[in-house]
């Protein structure tokens, strides 16, 4: 890729993070571009988790700056973060099982109207809704059994994507990925993560967190990580320096 | 059962697992049909028993008690479809009765009466709401059962040693009168509350975020759903039900009284639980409230036709939570299985 010249869509300027006597990030910077993969490594407690929290509007920085297409942006919701254009895919899903997929896909940010009434009173549209979400899951082959029946009912692998789905639709700049594939089969991996190029070549940074080197030599195009709060590199990952990425995860010198 | 490695099964596991997937979806609808079909074969066995049942006078009066419980526990379903629960609804009652009872000694309106014992019901409402949530308490148990004991003893310094303050106005009183084709009019208040309540929770976007909260709190906060707003609003409303109740019963009956209202709590909660809401939060429609209060009413009605002693309705009622509930884990295990078997399904 070759936008490092161009202004990130993502910075995060020494960002620091504490929680109690806990230091969870320390003068973290970093950024990331448009049609790039991010892979952000690090042990268990590495700081990867605080810092996509930061980012995606659940916590605040204790110090430091994020900015989104070069400006400064005060990130003290989700709702912010989302209408920004930033999405989130969470470890746990944030998927709630007594709703059906479109009523997942929209949760938050329901299509309703009428306009001048505040979004909590407004009525919901759900055929615009049901119709979007069926395109969007026809377009990206994920196959699903039934639209109308709570995502409680489906598999791991179709819940996941559906996850990845609904930030497909929505992210506009920057895609979150906390470990997306952590309780997959190989199969249904491979659709995520095909979902995940597909994030990048519609123009998104994507930062993924995940575990699985295999996956960072495919997708990343760079990497960063992080130990104990810290960044203590960042690298293109490539078969060849498969190995000192690990040892700089895990933290002995190579 | 056998499962190869590789997600794909052979026919005769393949057959399996076909059988097992329609059992269980099979068994799953029966559950979700479960309340309406006890409902239906209670009526049936009740009006073999005793010809009494089914005469439309008896039918005027099972829908006017009813009335009160259905009002109150369509408050108490909201709050349940967030996994709270809310203990002070019968106390509210009282207090609210006992509020329009004194304003009625000084002003023969049945408008503003009316109103005050709404606006009490909302008002400790909001008092539950906003303890519960910017308290930071663990759960809505502990505050609405601190304003159940302040409620009622409350109400009962307001009334000052009575225990029934006489009088209603007429427009109040006439509540418990009975229109056309011996509806009570108490009825026609119970329609207009679940109307509105099934038009807000199922069409406004604020009827889904309460699903969404009850559903999973910690993804509501990721969506960026005002969590707090919407816990606070359903004891708010919760509350209102309590009032418009207050309003029924003591229409009703011409007076008000801090006793009232006495258990009104585990009625509404049963009513909830047996029509079929799920006590885990998120699950449950207003007909499950409603299921739920008529089979508590008939129930009653009929246990008291029997000439069956009146302590037994108590452990007839609690027995059928025990049930209720019981079923509802059964089918949170059943949809876990069902989940795994869509897992295992050859693409």
């Amino acid at each position: 890729m070759s936008t490092a010249a161009a202004t990130p869509i993502l910075e995060v300027r020494h960002a620091h993070k504490r929680f109690g006597a806990v230091q969870a990030l320390e003068d973290v910077t970093l950024e990331a571009h448009r049609g790039e993969v991010l892979a952000l490594l690090g042990d268990n407690g590495a700081g990867k988790s605080t810092l996509v929290k930061c980012i995606s509007g659940i916590h605040a920085l204790d110090e430091g700056d994020i900015l989104l297409d070069g400006e400064h942006i005060a990130l003290h919701s989700s709702a912010v973060a989302r209408r920004a254009g930033i999405e989130t895919v969470y470890q746990d899903l944030a998927l709630f099982d007594n709703l059906t997929p479109a009523q997942n896909f929209y949760c938050g940010r329901e299509i309703a109207f009428p306009s001048w009434l505040p979004q909590g009173l407004r009525l919901l549209n759900s055929k615009a809704m049901e119709r979007e979400t069926a395109s969007v899951i026809d377009r990206l082959k994920v196959r699903l059994p039934r639209l109308d029946v709570p995502v409680a009912l489906m598999s791991g692998g179709q819940r996941q994507a559906i996850a990845v789905a609904r930030a497909t639709v929505f992210a506009r700049k920057v895609v979150l990925l906390d470990e997306p594939t952590a309780a997959l089969g190989v199969r249904e991996s491979r659709r995520v993560l095909d979902l995940i190029a597909q994030l990048r070549a519609e123009g998104n940074a994507v930062i993924l967190i995940t575990h699985n080197m295999e996956q960072v030599v495919e997708l990343a195009d760079r990497a960063v990580v992080l130990r104990q709060g810290r960044k203590v590199g960042e690298l293109t990952p490539s078969h060849a320096n498969q190995q000192s990425l690990v040892s700089m995860i895990v933290g002995a010198d190579a | 059962m056998v499962e190869n490695p590789d997600g794909t099964a052979g026919s005769v596991t393949d057959r399996h697992r076909l059988t097992e997937l329609s059992i269980l979806s099979l068994t799953l609808r029966l559950l979700s049909a479960g309340p309406t079909v006890i409902l239906v074969a209670l009526i049936v066995i009740i009006s073999l028993l005793t010809p009494n049942f089914l005469k439309p006078i008896n039918i005027s009066n099972i829908l006017a008690q009813t009335a009160v419980i259905a009002i109150v526990a369509i408050g108490q379903h909201l709050v349940i479809l967030t996994r709270g629960i809310d203990l002070s609804v019968g106390a509210n009652l009282a207090l609210a009765t006992v509020v329009g009872g004194l304003l009625y000694r000084y002003v023969d309106s049945a408008a503003l009466v009316a109103l005050a014992m709404i606006a009490t019901g909302a008002a400790v409402g909001a008092v539950n709401g906003i303890v519960y949530v910017f308290g930071r308490l663990p759960h809505a148990f502990i505050i609405t059962l601190a304003t159940l004991s302040i409620c009622r003893g409350l109400a009962l310094e307001l009334a000052v040693g009575h225990t029934t303050m006489r009088g209603m106005p007429d427009a109040i009183g006439a509540i418990g009168d009975s229109g056309g084709f011996g509806i009570p009019n108490s009825f026609f208040i119970v329609f207009g509350v679940v109307a509105i309540v099934f038009v807000m929770a199922r069409y406004v976007v604020w009827g889904r975020w309460i699903y969404a909260v009850g559903g999973k709190p910690e993804a509501a906060v990721q969506m960026g759903i005002p969590i707090r707003g919407v816990l606070v609003s359903v004891y708010v409303i919760s509350g209102m039900c309590a009032g418009i109740g207050a309003v029924v019963l003591a229409g009703r009956t011409e007076a008000s009284s801090p006793l009232y209202g006495n258990l009104l709590e585990l009625d509404t909660i049963a009513a909830v639980i047996i029509g079929g809401a799920s006590f885990l939060g998120g699950r449950g429609h207003i007909g499950h409230a409603l299921i739920g209060a008529v089979m508590i009413g008939v129930i009653r009605n009929a246990l008291n036709l029997l000439n069956v002693n009146v302590y037994f309705q108590m452990i007839a009622i609690g027995l059928i939570i025990v049930m209720a509930v019981e079923a509802d884990v059964l089918r949170n295990y059943l949809e876990g299985r069902m989940r795994v078997m869509q897992a295992a399904r050859p693409h």
